[in-house]
């Protein structure tokens, strides 16, 4: 077994997911059989390979640093769940 | 022949003759999005208004002798592309009810040309899904065989080019969602070399990964449309700064003395007989042409749906974070307190093959594991990068099949998903190496289903690979054949 269904509720923590009881013991069949298959990397010797994180090798890109409109309050606000003033609206962040 | 049956080409030199306008032009398309989509469900949202007002404008511009290949030309976009004013979900729940208040640069250059968006187009969810049956907004029927899915994540590009209810059609391509379902549904879909194509105001997936690309009838038009969306864009970092060449003017080059390369592990065992036989016949047609044909070996193949389901979803699991219920999207009601309201408006906003990946990108990204699995993930993706430049070093073009069957039924995979990203096989390493590749139709299946072919090309070898698949178009009908529809 790679992947244990507390493993499972642990990730769904760190990842802000809320699971049922149902998705947790599904998504902890799937992924210990997508964890064994992945497995096969190991068979490949990678020292001194350097990582790929990016197709293309690029440097920084720079542009000039000019001021431009930007969207404006409202059309940023115009899909707000909640919003109070110019502001979003959450519920309470201290508990 | 039918308005909406003919190609951006065709319909362009109608346009400038005069002898339909884009309103014409426009009406047909959404006559026949009214009279089929009901039973393809390729379309997510339809915009009826908007289009006749675009297709006026453009029918003022061409009247005014103003005429660019796309003016008034009807085209569908992925509902991943950011539209001002017009819903744009990702196939997401979460995204039901966004209206972008900004367009993406391919759409702003779309537009710029005076093209006709009829609508947004069915997809999987967030592009995850390589069926389309993880939208939303409910599974694409292939208009091929209504039973059978379109392929994905850009099924419902590809299944409205088949369903004649878009001229062209844009999609994305992560491990291979524009080519696998244009293979599905008989027609030319292009994934572009990484940074082509602006990824500015597309909603992001694997960021390393995505790229913007054209579906369409044939490969003229292919070369048209990713002439209209190419180009550097100051505001994607990631776009690279080249010249975009006239890819149509080169279209005709023709393949006498090419070198195509055949990749020994993309032809093995368990290949389906119907496929194999239309690369067996795609490959004389090229020797009979004047290309030579080489055995070449990329290694690292078996490795590489590995690789990119531990990329994709690591990247996936950090670009999805933004969908938390605060600023856009859904929110949950009844929460308590801040972080509840995360996680259940993410329980409730995403569907399970989102949550799947989200989960499998999370743990691999988790303190414990990040090198275990992340890192040596992007090493082997080194290695597989290398395979493609050694190729290329013997041959100028890969000629591959594109998915190891033809189109499958709608449900046949959705239980096991590894099965269903083991059928990605051949599309995903091209992604992972970054560079282009283009599926064209190649025959059928004994039950009548499509079979597509793949040119891969260098890096920014698009024009190569498009007249590589030109010369087939043009030797071959697979193309000119219509869905049942």
């Amino acid at each position: 077994m790679k992947i244990t269904r507390s493993e499972v509720e642990h990730v769904a923590r760190l990842a802000r997911l809320e699971l049922s009881d149902s998705e947790l013991d599904t998504f902890t069949g799937q992924m210990d059989g997508i964890l064994a298959y992945v497995e096969k990397l190991n068979a490949l010797d990678t020292e001194g390979i350097v990582p790929t994180s990016h197709a293309v090798p690029m440097e920084n890109a720079f542009r000039p640093d000019q001021p431009a409109d930007s969207i404006g309050v409202e059309a940023a606000l115009a899909n707000a769940p909640q919003r109070a003033e110019s502001f979003f609206r959450v519920p309470k962040v201290i508990e | 022949m039918e308005i909406f049956d003919l190609t951006i080409h065709e319909l362009h030199e109608k346009l400038k003759a005069k002898e339909v306008s884009s309103v014409e032009a426009t009406r047909a398309m959404l006559d026949r999005i009214e009279a089929v989509d009901g039973q393809v469900n390729a379309y997510i949202t339809v915009t009826p208004e908007q289009a006749l007002v675009e297709a006026e404008a453009a029918d003022k511009r061409i009247a005014a002798g103003d005429i660019a290949p796309l003016t008034g030309i009807p085209v569908g976009l992925k509902d991943i592309f950011i539209t001002k004013g017009i819903r744009t979900t990702c196939g997401s729940r979460i995204l039901e009810n966004f209206v972008p208040p900004y367009d993406g640069t391919a759409v702003a250059k779309l537009k710029e040309q005076g093209a006709v968006i009829v609508g947004k187009l069915n997809q999987d969810e967030f592009a995850m899904g390589s069926s389309n049956e993880s939208s939303y907004f409910g599974p694409v029927k292939n208009p091929w065989n209504l039973e059978c899915t379109p392929g994905g994540s850009s099924g419902g590009s590809a299944a409205a080019i088949a369903a004649r209810t878009a001229t062209a059609t844009l999609g994305t391509d992560t491990g291979g969602s524009i080519r696998q379902p244009a293979s599905h549904c008989s027609c030319v879909g292009l994934k572009p070399t990484y940074g082509r194509v602006s990824r500015y105001g597309v909603i992001a997936y694997a960021s390393s990964l995505d790229q913007v690309g054209p579906l369409t009838r044939d490969v003229t038009d292919a070369a048209l449309l990713l002439g209209a969306v190419a180009g550097h864009d100051p505001k994607d970092s990631t776009s690279v700064n080249t010249p975009v060449p006239d890819y149509v003017a080169g279209l005709a080059t023709g393949v006498k003395g090419l070198k195509i390369g055949l990749p020994k592990q993309y032809f093995i065992e368990g290949l389906d007989p119907d496929v194999k036989r239309a690369m067996d016949e795609a490959i004389a047609l090229y020797k009979s042409l004047g290309a030579e044909m080489r055995e070449v070996s990329l290694p690292h193949t078996e490795y590489a749906v590995a690789t990119y389901y531990l990329i994709a979803t690591a990247e996936a699991s950090s670009n999805l974070a933004r969908y938390d219920g605060v600023r856009f999207g859904h929110r949950a009601e009844d929460a308590r307190g801040l972080k509840e309201m995360f996680a259940k408006t993410r329980a409730e906003g995403f569907g399970s093959e989102v949550k799947r990946r989200i989960m499998l990108g999370t743990y691999a990204l988790s303190s414990g594991y990040y090198d275990a699995y992340y890192v040596k993930a992007q090493k082997v993706r080194t290695l597989i990068m290398q395979d493609f430049l050694n190729a290329f070093n013997e041959v100028d073009v890969l000629l591959t099949p594109i998915a190891p069957t033809p189109p499958f039924k709608i449900g046949e995979k959705l239980a096991d998903p590894l099965q269903m990203y083991l059928s990605d096989i051949f599309t995903i390493p091209v992604n992972l190496a970054g560079t282009c590749g283009i599926s064209i139709p190649a025959g059928f299946s004994a039950a009548g289903l499509p079979i597509g072919l793949q040119l891969i090309g260098k890096p920014f070898g698009e024009a190569t690979i498009l007249s590589t698949a030109y010369a087939f178009e043009k030797e071959t009908q697979w193309h000119l054949k219509k869905a049942p529809l």
